[in-house]
């Protein structure tokens, strides 16, 4: 068993004995003795460090780790490399609590205003916090920021993903907050509808884009639609896509917020992972959680620390906007220190080779009698009516290893590429495919 | 300090390089398509290693030395856990797969949340929740979601103590609930005739950390509980301090209706320089309906999540399934402490906070001075009375010795409070060598303020001006 304790059982004895006790249990003398649990806990007894090991070791075998992935919808695969695995798993950034004391956390404190930087760099914006748990809850604490006394209504398009419009519902439901869906025509954001719907009392439109289904939103255009009632728009983006599209910025987005993993974080089964919130600069003192600002020490040498703190729950309490405390720290060093490994050309060529790919398994597909659901323009995600079942396609490609697209219907899936998807790899799909279908 | 990474940057640097795409191009209307490169910076592999490097040594965790830190609960983070979480079985599956290709996974998720049940006396446990504050929006809203289902809905106020974490109130905020705040007694718990007064059936909770933030377990618990019930409403437990009682006591068995848990606290899990934590919520039976989507239940054909169907369900608190790779290290820690090294954990943690609040007792006056449990509050109150020196400095002045200092103005109810948690995995020598260093600070306040004023000395930098940070908000490399 191990308990990874110091002191040993003599240490404990002499420890006892300077505080005028005789046992460990009589440090619990002033709790109510009826609490006082009279068995041991119905656990299993500790292991040694080896059976652990083989335990876990055992547990993590057990599950399948595809070589091929076509699934993304929001968690995708992407080549992590050697210079960031290796890195950010050191210790003083790892067992490091919050950079409450500057002056001994100026490198972590160093590291958060580098990945705001970056984040900001990408998304255009002036300001980025921080960072949230992941890009579903940056979606629901945006709600927050938009809000106004007369604004309640938060409009959102059905091809938002469904897990980000639901933690949305979730936050908002003892809120008096609205929120209304806009309707898709094609896949994408119907503009009639928007216009018919966003007026003088709706706060925000948070779109995707690319979209659920991996398809591009005219977003300049929503953008000079929704600011003439004084809706903001907000943009949920995957940040590596924007090494090749136009940055939310430059389209007239006010908030771009969206979830980080594909910079440089492993699929993990869902967490942890890296929600990132940037806005316009009037907006700064609604962005929740910490921030890190540059200052300077009494010399007048720059310095780093947490700033604005007036914003939050241990200062403002019950009139905080958020309680978040804790965040994904490490997960936001990971990403900024991926986005300097590959650079700005590396983060275009990932964007782009996934694009690519994305096409060619499409035009692919198409070949076997799939077809695209929807006809505009999309990025590395599409949705594909097939010929034959989804169940029988995912299986027929879990035989070679393969992880399908997400099955969306009966027929409808909806495919990922990234660079790591090789050429032979997508001819091994289909060839799979073409044995199925014959 | 350091250079930025963005003043490293050298026009065409790079690190990482890609094999040339083998698929077609494709070309993009043109107002899609960003029209210049994001300036990120252009670094080759050896800068960026050194610049993090540097970043490294500018920065402490627990394993570069002791970190005393109240209410963080900064125990020691097995190297084991990070092998588990590193495995590529857990860190390389698609939280979309077939829960079919998965069964260690879930697996293990279902065996950590008994265990946690267990350890806590509770029913039934969600992993979903990121970290303890969502864990207690998790929890507020689950409460709110019973009270609903039985149509009672007066029930608009959450009472908290004035010795309560922030985040306690702001949660409750967030549930759309207004915040009663209640007094400590003069022995550090709750006021209890304080809370009868505010109790009515507007209240829907009591939210509660316990032992609460001065280190003192409350004796009237189980009071404080009926009291709180036979109005109609709920219990919450923060689980903040949990590291205290662990194989000894359950906030099941105190009344306790929720609880929070934050596992990168009492489970060992790592903090990450801020995050990401674990906030697991447990519950009693009579919440299980409520519990949020993603969470996973065992039936009797197998695994399954709530999800949209579950129609009491909360919602989604997050995407996904939580934080999983923090509860793969969460998992490891008790499998290797089991039972018996759980109790002796938190055993070890009251030692250590009750040996090092006897050793300072006579320098410095201790808030509450009962016996503590993992951590007690010192007060330097006096100490600023006649010296001119007040907690900061002193924690300022500890940075030259390689120890993080404590948890400084916090709980807002006592003066000049340092609040210190040592933890279980801290030695005695480790403890003597604070409790000496602090004694002579003491000494030093006296004889040479200035000194003190003056510290840190060892540091990248000198004291920070947190003010002008604030009043010049500069939060993104200026570029030139």
């Amino acid at each position: 068993m191990a308990d990874y304790l110091s002191n040993t059982p003599n240490q404990q004895i002499q420890m006892l004995k300077e505080i005028g006790l005789e046992s460990l249990d009589e440090l619990y003398v002033n709790l109510p003795q009826d609490l006082i649990l009279q068995k041991p806990l119905n656990l299993d007894a500790g292991q040694s460090e080896f059976k652990v090991y083989d335990t876990l070791k055992a547990l993590a075998s057990k599950n399948k780790v595809y070589k091929t992935i076509l699934r993304g919808a929001g968690v995708e695969h992407h080549y992590i490399p050697s210079v960031v695995k290796q890195l950010s798993n050191r210790e003083e950034f790892v067992s490091a609590y919050t950079p409450y004391q500057s002056e001994l956390s100026q490198g972590i404190l160093q590291s958060i205003f580098e990945y705001q930087s970056s984040m900001c760099e990408i998304t255009g914006m002036d300001v980025c916090n921080a960072s949230v748990y992941d890009g579903a809850t940056a979606a629901a604490e945006a709600i927050q920021m938009v809000i106004e006394k007369n604004r309640r209504k938060i409009l959102v398009p059905k091809n938002i993903h469904p897990q980000v419009i639901s933690v949305m519902r979730t936050y908002t439901q003892w809120l008096n907050i609205e929120i209304v869906e806009i309707e898709c025509k094609d896949g994408v954001v119907d503009m009639d509808d928007l216009k018919s719907k966003c007026d003088e009392s709706s706060a925000a439109l948070f779109i995707q884009h690319p979209n659920y289904f991996g398809l591009l939103e005219d977003v300049f255009n929503i953008s000079q639609v929704v600011h003439m009632s004084g809706t903001k728009l907000v943009q949920y983006t995957n940040p590596m896509t924007l090494g090749y599209l136009k940055s939310p910025r430059a389209n007239g987005v006010d908030i771009a917020i969206g979830e980080a993993q594909p910079l440089g974080i492993p699929m993990s089964y869902g967490g942890p992972f890296l929600g990132f919130m940037s806005a316009s600069a009037d907006l700064v003192r609604r962005l929740p959680g910490r921030i890190v600002g540059q200052t300077v020490d009494e010399t007048g040498k720059r310095a780093f620390a947490l700033t604005l703190q007036a914003r939050e729950q241990h200062i403002r309490r019950e009139k905080a906007s958020s309680s978040i405390c804790s965040n994904q720290a490490l997960m936001a060093l990971t990403s900024a220190m991926y986005l300097a490994s590959v650079g700005p050309s590396g983060l275009k060529e990932v964007a782009e080779y996934s694009m690519r790919k994305a096409h060619y398994l499409a035009n692919e597909l198409i070949k076997c009698g799939f077809k695209l659901k929807y006809s505009g323009p999309f990025f590395h995600e599409f949705v594909t009516v097939g010929p034959i079942e989804n169940s029988v396609l995912e299986r027929a490609l879990d035989e070679i290893n393969v992880l399908s697209g997400l099955s969306l219907s009966s027929h409808e899936m909806l495919w990922c590429c990234t660079e790591t998807t090789h050429k032979e790899d997508i001819d091994r799909v289909i060839n799979r495919i073409k044995e199925v279908l014959v | 300090m350091s250079q930025l990474i963005f003043e490293r940057s050298v026009a065409f640097r790079r690190a990482v390089r890609f094999d040339e795409c083998d698929v077609p191009e494709i070309k993009l209307d043109e107002k899609y398509v960003r029209q210049s490169k994001a300036r990120l910076p252009e670094v080759s592999e050896v800068d960026i290693v050194r610049h993090y490097m540097e970043l490294s040594r500018y920065s402490f965790g627990v394993d570069n030395g002791f970190y005393p830190l109240g209410s963080c609960t900064m125990k020691y983070n097995p190297k084991l856990n990070e092998f588990a979480a590193s495995l590529e079985g857990f860190t390389s599956i698609h939280p979309d797969q077939a829960l079919s290709s998965i069964p260690g996974t879930l697996e293990l998720m279902d065996k950590l949340s008994l265990s946690l049940t267990e350890i806590t006396g509770m029913d039934a446990f969600t992993l979903q929740p990121a970290a303890g504050a969502h864990g207690e929006f998790t929890g507020l809203l689950l409460i709110r979601a019973y009270h609903n289902s039985r149509n009672d809905n007066k029930r608009t106020k959450v009472i908290v103590p004035d010795s309560s974490h922030g985040t306690n109130p702001a949660s409750a905020s967030m549930a759309g609930y207004t915040v009663v705040s209640v007094p400590s007694n003069e022995m550090g718990g709750v006021d209890v005739e304080a809370l009868k007064a505010v109790l009515n059936d507007e209240v829907a909770a009591l939210m509660l950390t316990n032992p609460n933030t001065l280190g003192l377990f409350d004796p009237n618990i189980c009071e404080i509980a009926e009291l709180i019930h036979n109005i109609g409403g709920l219990v919450y437990y923060d689980g903040a301090n949990l590291n205290a009682i662990m194989g000894t006591a359950r906030p099941g068995d105190m009344g306790f209706d929720v609880v929070h848990l934050n596992l990168h606290k009492t489970f060992s899990t790592p903090h990450g320089g801020g995050g990401p934590g674990s906030g697991p919520v447990g519950v009693k039976s009579c919440l299980v309906p409520f519990l949020p989507q993603g969470t996973l239940v065992k039936e009797t054909y197998g695994y399954r999540y709530i999800d949209e169907r579950d129609t009491l369900s909360i919602g989604r608190m997050r995407s996904y399934y939580g934080n999983f790779l923090v509860n793969v290290r969460a998992y490891t820690y008790i499998q290797s402490l089991g039972r018996d090294g759980l109790k002796s954990a938190s055993q070890n943690a009251v030692l250590n906070a009750n040996y090092m609040m006897n050793a300072l007792k006579d320098t410095f006056p201790v808030a509450y001075p009962q016996t503590c449990m993992h951590e007690f509050v010192i007060s330097l109150e006096q100490l600023k009375k006649e010296t001119g020196i007040n907690a900061k400095d002193i924690c300022k002045a500890l940075l030259d010795y390689q120890m993080h200092p404590p948890t400084m103005y916090f709980p807002l109810i006592v003066h000049e409070a340092l609040m210190i948690e040592p933890t279980e995995t801290e030695s005695k020598e480790s403890m003597d060598h604070f409790i000496q260093v602090l004694k002579d600070l003491k000494q030093l306040a006296y004889d040479d303020p200035q000194k003190i004023l003056n510290a840190p000395y060892t540091t990248p930098v000198k004291r920070v001006d947190d003010v002008q940070a604030a009043r010049n908000p500069i939060l993104k490399y200026q570029f030139k």
